[in-house]
């Protein structure tokens, strides 16, 4: 039935080499952990981005019932947590999963540095990677604050004084991320939000996308 | 040995289709029930509102009756304020839903000078008699809901909305 639905559209529209072109590749030996087993620091790459896509899926369904308003978001948060049916593994997800893609990111830089995959002729992806390393830390960032709880508020209070810290446009950049000169409330939380769940993923997709068309086009570095 | 072999290209398609279908199931199921919430949703409601209008002064002529409670909308709790077109009919009290069965507007007694003693909503002239039977050629396709109705120390309660009992379809 799947075979003969996808030969008539196959047919039509000769999707096979699209496909192909993503799926065939070469996967050396020295990166398999079916040969060596250490090969699987190799995989933390491919987890980052898989629990990038949980934090996309859990996120966009949490959207469904968050409200980022200073009188109602903790209130959204207790009642998706509590009383809609999976709230506490839909929360738990994005909750456990945005460390999760820091600790995985982490791991994959490492890896990367000490296989010396950065050099020439990488030295692009790399670069491209310090960008996604700083649109993650944000997406953190901003997503800490939206729960408007006391631990929140607070952590938001401290990063923010840490941008205002900046020489010269440091005062600039708080009000820029508070929206207020001096209150840390509505704009900050509508702010934050926005980047949060529009400008920073929109970012994400746009960098993830280089870095792999980056690796396809050059290949996994060689052998120690 | 059965006739058809399992080639190791078709185990092992088997293999990674199965485990990655049992993961995207398990990543996607809570989603799902986390969405569909609200349909499975218990419907409440039901409780009886007292009101302000002693049943005394009620007459055949329907008057309307705005009743208030306490509505819990997720996170978000508020005072709604909801009104019936109420009638005596002998020794029945009759409450008669405001909300247009053609798509939900607000019908109003005496709305429409052209055709006194009915009900008559703005939105595209549906037009219903004083039981809530709706008038054959305008809009509406059933006739106006009613209220559960109870007296209380002479008061008035309205209870949950119920289809209409007094219009044989």
């Amino acid at each position: 039935m799947l075979n003969k639905l996808y030969d008539w559209i196959d047919e039509r529209l000769d999707i096979t080499p699209i496909w192909r072109d993503i799926a065939d590749h070469e996967v050396p030996e020295h990166v398999n952990p079916a040969h060596h087993f250490s090969a699987f620091v190799y995989c933390f790459g491919g987890l980052t981005f898989f629990v990038t896509v949980i934090q996309i899926l859990s996120g966009m369904f949490l959207t469904m019932y968050y409200t980022p308003d200073v009188v109602n978001a903790w209130k959204s948060v207790y009642y998706l947590q509590n009383e809609v049916g999976a709230g506490e593994i839909i929360r738990g997800m994005h909750h456990w999963g945005a460390s999760l893609v820091i600790v995985m990111m982490f791991l994959h830089t490492l890896r990367v540095f000490f296989t010396g995959s950065y050099k020439k002729p990488r030295e692009l992806n790399w670069i491209v990677g310090v960008l996604i390393f700083a649109v993650i830390l944000g997406l953190g960032f901003t997503g800490y604050l939206l729960p408007w709880d006391m631990k929140a508020l607070f952590a938001t209070k401290v990063g923010i004084e840490i941008a205002a810290s900046v020489p010269i446009i440091g005062e600039a950049i708080k009000i820029l991320l508070a929206g207020d000169t001096t209150i840390l409330g509505a704009q900050t939380l509508t702010r934050f939000f926005a980047i949060h769940v529009f400008f920073l993923p929109a970012a994400l997709l746009g960098l993830l996308a280089a870095h792999f068309i980056m690796i396809r086009r050059q290949g996994i570095s060689g052998p120690l | 040995m059965s006739n058809n072999r399992v080639s190791r290209r078709q185990f092992l398609n088997y293999t990674l289709t199965g485990v990655g279908g049992f993961m995207a199931a398990g990543m996607l199921m809570p989603m799902v029930r986390f969405a569909v919430d609200p349909v499975l949703a218990k419907k409440g409601g039901g409780e009886y509102v007292l009101t302000e209008k002693k049943v005394s002064d009620l007459t055949e002529k329907p008057e309307k009756v705005d009743f208030t409670y306490e509505q819990a909308d997720a996170w978000y709790k508020s005072d709604v304020t909801d009104n019936a077109w109420v009638y005596k009919d002998g020794d029945k009290i009759i409450a008669i839903s405001p909300v247009c069965k053609h798509l939900g507007c607000t019908v109003n007694w005496d709305g429409d000078p052209a055709h006194p003693n009915q009900f008559f909503c703005p939105c595209h002239a549906g037009r219903y008699e004083k039981n809530g039977k709706n008038i054959p050629k305008t809009p509406p396709l059933g006739p106006l809901d009613q209220f559960q109705v109870k007296e209380k120390d002479g008061f008035l309660m309205i209870g949950k909305v119920i289809p209409n009992t007094m219009v044989k379809q």
